[in-house]
């Protein structure tokens, strides 16, 4: 454990650009992940906190269910769709940073939408007189509520995010691994520990789970400004 | 919504992962990868005619299947059978031989299938066998596994219905077969390359090693469907030519080469 | 005009039972009762929050919707600022000059000096009066009020009842639920009380008081005057 440590900090001074590479496009991949997932999760499930249609109750169980989706279950799905054989083959996505972004979107959009449906839903109860009663309803009313409680909305982000950062099994499939190309740091740790080279996959271990921390960290302090600002 | 627009124009510009840089696609195996040939290989092809090499790694089963989807440009494995099987159902253009390594019988040092410094590869399965030693095997259609498949044919030995619970299929790659085999002091066969780039060696050794048929022929084939035929033939081409076999040659691990160029031979 | 707005055989549930009422224009109107009697209900079934079980609720007039307001017991705000609050009810009401009648509303309830502060850090009394504010920006005919001031202290409640009085003199009329019957003299001009879930007296607020001419208003009158 200790040489791991030393080794997770060595690697961090040495700056290795290799190093740096793997680490920036993890970055990139779950943070655009999460950016995607937000911006399609968030008033999907805000909308569908406050909708009434027939079989809601079953979509919302269905959602609840789809953020246990296994990542190489996803990986799958979406390696199928974007091969050659499959139907988007000619989009020529496949192990691309661009089919790991999608399959991670995919993984994490249930659990920000749920998580989302949940808030809304939980704050609805104290904001729909006043708003019905001020005419607004619907979609207008679902959006209100989700902009008033968007700070709230940062824990199911954050769950997003320590999802996709976590996950090896849907990247590996739709990325492949290829040096310099779609290695991130999950899968690096993965070929490290295959190839016999413990230490090094858990000082990169570390250094995963670093990034991670300081990533929470921030958006702890993000949501503890604005709660002093606007109360 | 303009924020979506953003993200997507963002999302596309990146989403190739080589600002519009030439490149084809490999399917190999993860011993060959790991093995760090195409760490010294790939930068030599890359710099002199610019096109990116982007291999994915795999078992040999994978990697072929991956060539009859399309979703590969080129093929490059080592097991000859279903090579030439790939060729014949008519996926492959050709198929061109490359280089051999070896395989290597590696066991505890303790051997308590008696086979150590043995040059007898077949008899020294069928010592395991008879001592129902303790045996790793890849289990996941790799080329390694194949060759281990032939090797108990060879012996006589019907593995398939024969095997106790001495004998360990995992089901994955070389590294994670030498972990296994170190941890349970077990005997497994590994290409010697994987082996000596293995760190976590534990007490193995080399117990079996120089037997003919031990040897890995590689073969490496374009995929008829490719829509990068020209890119795939042009990597093809300088593999087996005289200074794709001379970058081959230069590859060592420890002073030790690793791979024997044989194209064309 | 929306005024007058009829109740024909109106019920909800077991809480109202069929009832007949007309609400016209002039005079402030308070509904009394005590806890459980069902004036919560019955102001949520004329300000169209709740569909009625039975019988009809209907406004005379276009757009109904747009010429009432309601402010209930606790006051419900964004988190935005104050003068945001106030525009935010505008917006929704497509109206035009909208900064102009947000900065005019915030002044009429003496909220001017708090406009850009946070609405949620404001005191309860104060976000209770910016409810006002975003009631009166939008220039209601109907004002609908459930029990304003049952969770405040006596100066904010003083507050709140002379903003309310400021509605009744600029023509809105007032429809308020209460169980406070000093309120209901100080600020009404007839008393619809309710019993169980009945209409039971209806009278100007003097005569109500001074000669409530059924046994359980008389009883009501008497149980709460010690804590008037």
């Amino acid at each position: 454990m200790g040489e791991a440590l030393g080794n997770a900090l060595v690697l961090v001074a040495s700056g290795d650009a290799t190093l740096l590479g793997i680490v920036g496009l993890s970055l990139f991949v779950s943070l655009s992940a999460v950016a995607l997932a937000t911006a399609l999760g968030l008033p999907l499930g805000a909308v569908l906190a406050v909708a009434h249609f027939p079989g809601r109750r079953a979509v919302v169980v269905l959602l609840n269910a789809l953020m246990g989706l296994p990542p190489v279950v996803v990986g799958l799905m979406v390696y199928l769709l974007l091969s050659r054989a499959g139907p988007l083959g000619s989009l020529g996505l496949l192990f691309t940073p661009g089919a790991m972004v999608i399959a991670q979107t995919v993984l994490i959009l249930p659990i920000i939408a749920a998580l989302c449906r949940q808030a809304v839903e939980d704050a609805w109860v104290e904001y729909q007189e006043q708003l019905r009663s001020l005419g607004v309803e619907g979609a207008r009313a679902a959006l209100t509520v989700l902009w008033d409680i968007r700070f709230s909305l940062l824990t199911a982000v954050l769950a997003g995010l320590g999802r996709a950062s976590a996950e090896v099994g849907a990247v590996m499939i739709v990325g492949g691994n290829i040096d310099g190309v779609t290695r991130v740091m999950t899968t690096a740790i993965a070929l490290e520990t295959s190839k016999g080279d413990l230490p090094l996959a858990l000082g990169l271990g570390l250094v995963l789970i670093a990034v991670v921390l300081a990533l929470n960290a921030a958006a702890f302090l993000v949501r503890e400004a604005a709660q002093k600002r606007y109360g | 919504m303009g924020l979506m627009r953003v993200l997507i124009l963002f999302f596309a510009l990146f989403s190739s992962g080589a600002d519009a840089q030439q490149y084809i696609t490999v399917a190999s195996t993860t011993s060959t990868e790991q093995s760090g040939l195409f760490k010294h290989l790939l930068p030599i092809f890359e710099k002199k005619t610019g096109i990116q090499v982007r291999v994915v790694a795999l078992g040999t089963g994978q990697a072929l299947d991956m060539g009859r989807r399309g979703d590969a440009d080129v093929v490059f494995v080592h097991a000859k059978p279903l090579e030439e099987k790939f060729v014949a159902e008519g996926f492959g253009v050709r198929r061109h031989e490359v280089m051999y390594n070896d395989f290597v019988l590696i066991g505890p040092k303790a051997d308590p299938a008696r086979i150590a410094g043995g040059k007898d590869a077949v008899q020294a399965l069928q010592r395991i066998h008879q001592a129902k030693a303790p045996f790793v095997s890849r289990g996941d259609r790799s080329g390694t596994h194949f060759a281990e498949l032939e090797l108990w044919k060879a012996a006589a030995i019907d593995i398939a219905h024969d095997k106790g619970s001495w004998y360990r299929e995992i089901g994955q790659g070389m590294g994670p077969a030498l972990n296994t085999a170190s941890g349970m002091g077990a005997y497994l066969l590994s290409d010697r390359g994987t082996w000596l780039s293995f760190k976590n060696r534990g007490d193995l050794v080399i117990a079996v090693e120089g037997d003919r048929r031990l040897f890995n022929q590689y073969g490496i084939m374009l995929v008829r469907t490719s829509a990068k035929s020209q890119l795939g033939q042009a990597f093809i081409d300088w593999v087996i030519s005289a200074e794709g076999q001379k970058a081959i040659a230069a590859y060592k691990i420890g002073g030790e080469q690793l791979f024997f160029p044989n194209a064309g031979g | 005009m929306i005024l007058p707005l009829r109740l024909e055989q109106v019920s909800f549930l077991h809480v109202l039972q069929p009832l007949s009422l007309a609400i016209e224009a002039g005079p402030s109107t308070i509904i009394l009762g005590a806890n459980g009697a069902g004036k919560s209900v019955l102001m949520r079934l004329m300000h169209g929050l709740l569909a009625p079980s039975s019988g009809k609720v209907s406004w005379s007039g276009a757009d109904p919707r747009r010429r009432q307001a309601m402010v209930f017991q606790r006051p419900v705000m964004l988190r935005r600022s104050a003068f945001q609050n106030v525009l935010y009810a505008l917006d929704v009401a497509g109206v035009t000059g909208a900064e102009r009648l947000a900065s005019e509303a915030l002044a009429e309830v003496g909220l001017s000096h708090v406009a850009r502060q946070p609405a949620r850090v404001l005191s309860f009394g104060e976000q209770q009066r910016l409810a006002l504010a975003r009631a009166w920006a939008l220039h209601p005919e109907v004002l609908f009020l459930d029990e304003p001031t049952a969770s405040l202290d006596p100066t904010a409640t003083r507050e709140i009842e002379a903003v309310i009085r400021a509605f009744d003199a600029s023509g809105t009329k007032i429809v308020m639920a209460t169980h406070n019957l000093g309120q209901a003299r100080r600020l009404g001009d007839e008393v619809i009380y309710l019993h169980q879930g009945r209409v039971v007296e209806r009278a100007p607020v003097e005569k109500f008081f001074a000669q409530p001419s059924t046994a359980e208003a008389a009883a009501f009158i008497k149980g709460e005057l010690p804590w008037v």
